[in-house]
């Protein structure tokens, strides 16, 4: 990646240099905006980097937002492929937690079929999430609505649903409160070693989604269909390929993976089902594969990147009264300013082909 | 509570539409040009906050309004620049801006949540707020409610009776075709989405100080940015119609605070969701309105027929794709 | 005024589309552009209109240099271009496509602009609505538009992109003669034509282009062999018509109509025969492409029945026409034929009948490779198909059909080819059918159907008109049946 040319200066590949100027142009904003902030940047990024890493605990709370983070971000790269701007999965990952807590609460009752009810509140939840994808993709082939609005749409009926089950039908026995429902005994809990502290199920599953994901998309059947439907719908209907049904069936993936996401927030990370159980994450998880470039090698990196900034952006507000948002603008930025650099690279490469450029300025 | 009184809810109608309108109209014009600003929603957040904290600290509303609108703009200059000059995906900056912008937004407003700052009062008209029944319900608000009335009168009339109006549209239409006879479409598209994008500013300030005054998290504004997208389709981007989509939502709204008294029974997350599946139920209407085999089966029913061309719009041909020489 | 080009050159990444081209057009000159497909005339056109930069060279007006880079600028001195494919704005009317451009006042002075756009489409004969939408006219009448606007515009060199492609004999008249009227009043005229008989008619010099260079020119009286040299270097052979022999009926239309293009498509009755080559001429719009996409399963008919071998299709799936034996060819090859980043193996692969669920990249490739080298395609299996040229992408489309299709429903297939490619994808679709194969094709180019067809359908408002065999007919007679005159 580095090498030296012949006067001995150092040439870094200029992939590399892009990244690392990209790096530096987000960490130069954030640092305005924390100053405007009134509080001081390197002490911020100290306690950002700290937050997330300086232990082991806190190294597993930033893996626990990795694992749902790279699920989601798995299925999506299903819905991108074909071409789908999947913003409900949101609320898939709602719908999984959902159906979840469903299975689970009929679990309560038999303390030594715990396991069976685990991985029947799995299953339960792809189905949710692929169902509630589902709705999307119908309402896109069949009904002509964009898939933006579909899902965002759907995605506040998701929030709706969740709030109304946690102060109605399944509130805590008493009052209704915001901290969800009922916490769920332990044996309802996917387990974790006391050391480890992170299930060793939900490592298993998000290993198995980035390589079946990564598989399936470059060897399979699927894979092609999905990528000659998203360059050209039409065309693709001419070569045998349903261009509907391929889309409802990405977004079923989507959802599957992103059901599977909100079934660990329940079982793995707050036992029970709370307000914001989805903690954005289907939305970050939009970021994270625009950062990765739809590459599926990048994704894990990026995610557990982001995972960081999440985890340690909570300290934030504790340490120097800053709001924790401070992690979205800094992941935002990122994303932005790494399209900036690619369209800057389109830019020059359109122009060394001897192709006209948009520009500004008078005809 | 639970009476009904018209005129109330017609001025709230009125009133609790302004910042709608505005975003919608900006909107509106931004796709015409071909352009869509999908941040909608955060810009909308970044302005009011951006409004809310100019107008505090330099304890002047004016300055506020400024400095709202000028968010809005810089914004929409971002999408329209990222996508136009930097060819990047129009969805895709959208989105990351929605984001990143609501970000900000909590993030710079943190230190000034919850705190009283100046709002607009009513602005009677002298004369025209003395008759009976219209009087105080059409004409005692304060200036950004007429302010966003007006502005549908001036968008339409701007849009389909003027040069600059024509242009704009032909912009949208085949900005090819607009780059042969020598009128440059990205400087078009750039200053429209500068100026929905100044509109759209307006509505986060209008708010911030008038509607819901005040910032916070959450600020109340959320979600209107998405559901003036959504506008925007069901007005066939035309400003006129959108309006009427606008005002429509804003009763909407309204009755829910009534039905909400009125059926206990139903919890509060009903109505405060039901914006959103109605959004996804008349973007469906609209886009089956257009379906071929609808329209054959309307051709036959007259009144159906009128119905579906009212509701009909079509795209600006080129929206969302800029233009590409050679 | 007088314009030269001087040495341009203009390079797209590899490929040199002008190549060190000059010539001079004098003040109230018809000059004639001849070309075949390719030959980068369109390309020097657009530079000289302002359209695209030049890469080198330069432009003189009145002996100065001029450098403009913009059609802004190429028209306030004086040049305009009616490009080939319509630049307007079909959703507006015709008198605001009229406005468009010109200098105004703020607010909209229709009227105004009305009275004097009716005075100029008297002067020149035209008949134009100002009301309609532009997506009601034909191609004739868009240019005719186009015309009114760049004279309003003070244009004095007005440069014509194969202009008499798509409308009828009657329309070229009109145009023509408002040509000369151009000429006469010391307007300067470049027709840039691929069609000999064209440039003939109506210029006074022409000027020949050939694989990007100037390979002659001439004067009037013309010397057709000579011309046909200067843009062929050999004298082009040509395909030759088929022998028809009579068979079943394959497709039956019974008064089908189905709305699409201007008019759609009403009260069709055909009958297609095995081994028949049936070529559908018209104005863009007036049917044949909507009657191509019915007969192939694309598109319901709103009313009467198709059949295919004497089944009746009801159930529209084109998945199951493909079944019967019928395949579509799209005229746009990369926009509706082909899939863009995708390569010719994945597209090999994506056809594979037996779509197991791990797709076999490795014997793709090799039948990639095998069909490349059988139809000659410039380019290797991992090329993605958008980096081919016009005739090898629709020698790759033509590789994809199965060995023995019962019918073939062809949109415009030679669209854009240069000879060589137009000639070996006649051989090619004739070897079809000699085998037994239907093959219907549309084309804009009536000399081609006379060359090719047996049999020549005539759409004229969604109508067939004239259903007549190809050695009963000639192209005058044609040309007037497109116009509706029968």
């Amino acid at each position: 990646m580095v090498s030296k040319d012949s006067a001995g200066h150092l040439i870094i590949l200029p992939q590399l240099r892009e990244v690392l100027l990209t790096v530096g142009v987000v960490f130069g904003f954030a640092s305005l905006l924390l100053i405007i902030a009134g509080a001081p940047p390197l002490e911020a990024y100290y306690h950002l980097f700290l937050g997330s890493l300086s232990s082991w605990v806190k190294f597993t709370h930033v893996v626990k937002v990795w694992i749902p983070l790279t699920l989601c971000a798995c299925g999506l790269l299903f819905t991108f492929r074909i071409g789908l701007w999947n913003i409900g999965v949101e609320g898939q990952v709602m719908i999984g937690s959902v159906f979840t807590t469903w299975v689970l609460r009929a679990g309560g009752d038999s303390p030594d079929m715990g396991p069976v009810f685990i991985v029947l509140s799995l299953a339960a939840a792809a189905l949710g999430g692929a169902l509630w994808a589902a709705v999307a993709g119908f309402l896109k082939t069949k009904g002509g609505v964009n898939e933006i609005f579909a899902g965002l749409g759907l995605n506040f009926v998701a929030q709706g649903i969740v709030l109304w089950l946690i102060f109605g039908p399944w509130k805590q026995p008493g009052v209704a409160s915001m901290s969800g429902t009922e916490t769920f005994p332990a044996t309802l809990w996917l387990n974790a070693p006391a050391l480890l502290r992170i299930p060793p199920v939900a490592l298993a599953l998000v290993v198995a989604a980035l390589v079946a994901t990564g598989l399936m998309l470059r060897y399979t059947r699927i894979g092609l269909d999905l990528k000659a439907v998203g360059r050209n719908p039409g065309a693709a209907f001419l070569y045998g390929l349903k261009p509907s049904r391929l889309m409802v069936l990405a977004m079923l993936f989507a959802g599957g993976f992103a059901g599977l996401a909100g079934n660990l927030q329940v079982t793995a990370v707050y036992h029970r089902l709370i307000p914001a159980i989805s903690s954005n994450y289907g939305y970050l998880a939009l970021l994270v594969v625009m950062l990765a470039n739809y590459n599926i090698w990048l994704v894990a990196p990026v995610a557990f990147f982001f995972a960081c900034l999440n985890v340690g952006s909570i300290q934030l507000p504790m340490m120097l009264q800053l709001d924790s948002s401070l992690g979205g603008v800094i992941q935002g930025a990122l994303v932005l300013a790494t399209l900036g650099m690619h369209g800057w690279r389109r830019i020059k490469q359109t122009q060394a082909e001897g192709h006209a450029v948009p520009s500004p300025g008078k005809l | 509570m639970t009476e009904l009184d018209v005129s109330i809810i017609i001025a709230g109608v009125i009133a609790g539409a302004a910042p709608i309108v505005l975003a919608v109209i900006g909107e509106t014009i931004t796709e015409k040009a071909g352009l869509i600003n999908l941040s909608l929603d955060g810009s909308i957040l970044l302005a009011a906050m951006a409004s809310f904290v100019v107008a505090l600290k330099a304890d002047s509303l004016l300055a506020g309004f400024v400095a709202g609108a000028l968010v809005g703009a810089a914004v929409a200059a971002a999408v329209a620049v990222f996508s136009i000059f930097l060819r990047q995906n129009q969805v895709a900056v959208g989105f990351v801006l929605t984001l990143l912008t609501r970000d900000l937004a909590y993030f710079l407003g943190n230190p000034y949540s919850r705190l009283q700052g100046p709002q607009t009062a009513p602005v009677p008209i002298p004369g025209l707020d003395q008759i009976p029944f219209l009087g105080p319900v059409l004409f005692n608000h304060p200036l950004p409610v007429y302010f966003s009335v007006v502005l549908i009168g001036v968008c339409w009339w701007y849009l389909y009776r003027t040069s600059p109006g024509l242009k704009l549209r032909a912009v949208g239409e085949n900005p090819k075709a607009a780059y042969a006879r020598g009128i440059n479409p990205w400087n078009v598209q750039v200053f429209y989405a500068v100026c929905g994008g100044l509109l759209v500013g307006l509505s986060g300030a209008t708010f911030a100080l008038c509607t819901k005054p005040g910032w916070g998290r959450p600020q109340g504004a959320e979600g209107t940015g998405w559901i003036a997208l959504a506008l925007v389709i069901f007005g066939g981007w035309h400003p006129l119609k959108a309006a009427i989509g606008a005002y429509l939502f804003s009763f909407l709204q309204l009755m829910g605070i009534y039905f909400q008294g009125w059926l206990p029974a139903v919890p509060s997350q009903v109505f405060q969701v039901a914006p959103f599946p109605l959004m996804i139920f008349t973007l469906l209407i609209m886009s089956l309105a257009q379906n071929e085999s609808v329209r054959r089966w309307a051709a036959q029913h007259g009144r159906a027929a009128a119905l579906l061309r009212f509701l009909s719009g079509m795209a600006p041909a080129s929206l969302g794709r800029p233009f590409r020489p050679d | 005024m007088q314009v030269e080009l001087v040495d341009i050159h203009k390079q797209y990444g590899a490929v040199k589309a002008n190549d060190g081209v000059s010539l001079t057009v004098a003040p109230g000159e018809l000059h004639g552009i001849l070309g075949e497909n390719g030959a980068g005339k369109s390309t020097l056109m657009k530079i000289l209109a302002g359209f695209t930069a030049r890469t080198s060279g330069s432009v003189r007006v009145d002996g100065k240099p001029v450098d403009y880079r913009t059609t802004a600028a190429a028209a306030d001195l004086g040049v305009g271009m009616l490009y080939q494919d319509p630049l307007d704005f079909p959703q507006l009317p015709v008198i605001d496509n009229f406005i468009l451009g010109q200098a105004g006042t703020i607010s909209l002075s229709r009227n105004a602009f009305k009275a004097r756009f009716q005075d100029q489409a008297d002067s020149f004969h035209f008949r134009l609505n100002p009301e309609a939408l532009v997506n009601s006219l034909t191609v004739g009448e868009r240019q005719q538009l186009e015309l009114l606007r760049l004279l309003a515009l003070g244009i004095r060199l007005l440069i014509l992109d194969e202009p008499t492609t798509g409308i009828s004999a009657a329309q070229k008249e009109v145009l023509y003669s408002a040509l000369r009227r151009l000429a006469a009043e010391g307007k300067s005229v470049l027709l840039v034509s691929h069609k000999l008989e064209d440039v003939e008619a109506l210029c006074d010099r022409v000027t020949v282009l050939r694989l990007g260079r100037v390979t002659g020119s001439m004067a009037r009286p013309f010397d057709t062999e000579g011309l046909l040299r200067m843009m062929f270097g050999t004298p082009p052979h040509t395909p030759t018509r088929s022998a028809q022999p009579a068979g079943n009926a394959v497709l039956m239309m019974d008064r089908v109509s189905s709305p699409g293009g201007r008019s759609g498509l009403v009260d069709c009755s055909v009958a297609i025969r095995q081994g028949e080559v049936v070529g559908l001429a018209g104005l863009e719009g007036s049917g044949q492409d909507v009657f191509l996409r019915v007969a192939g399963g694309l598109k319901p008919p709103q009313a009467g029945s198709v059949h295919l071998s004497g089944q009746s299709m009801c159930d529209f799936n084109y998945h199951n026409f493909n079944k019967l034996g019928v395949f579509f060819l799209p005229s746009a090859r990369l926009e509706e034929g082909l899939i863009p980043e995708l390569t010719i193996t994945e597209h090999v692969a994506l056809q594979d009948e037996r779509r197991a669920f791990r797709v076999p990249y490795q014997a793709a490739a090799e039948d990639a490779a095998q069909r490349i080298e059988k139809f000659r395609i410039k380019g290797s299996p991992q090329t993605p198909v958008e980096e081919l040229s016009g005739g090898n992408q629709q020698r790759l489309l033509l590789s994809f059909l199965p060995p023995d299709p019962r019918l073939l429903l062809l949109e415009n297939p030679t669209r854009g080819l240069d000879l060589e490619s137009v000639n070996w994808v006649w051989q090619h679709l004739q070897s079809y059918s000699r085998k037994g194969t239907c093959i219907v094709f549309s084309s804009p180019e009536l000399d081609e159907i006379l060359m090719v067809a047996g049999r020549v359908l005539v759409f004229f408002n969604g109508r067939v008109i004239m259903d007549a065999a190809a050695a009963a007919t000639d192209v005058q007679k044609l040309g007037r049946a497109l116009a509706g005159k029968v």
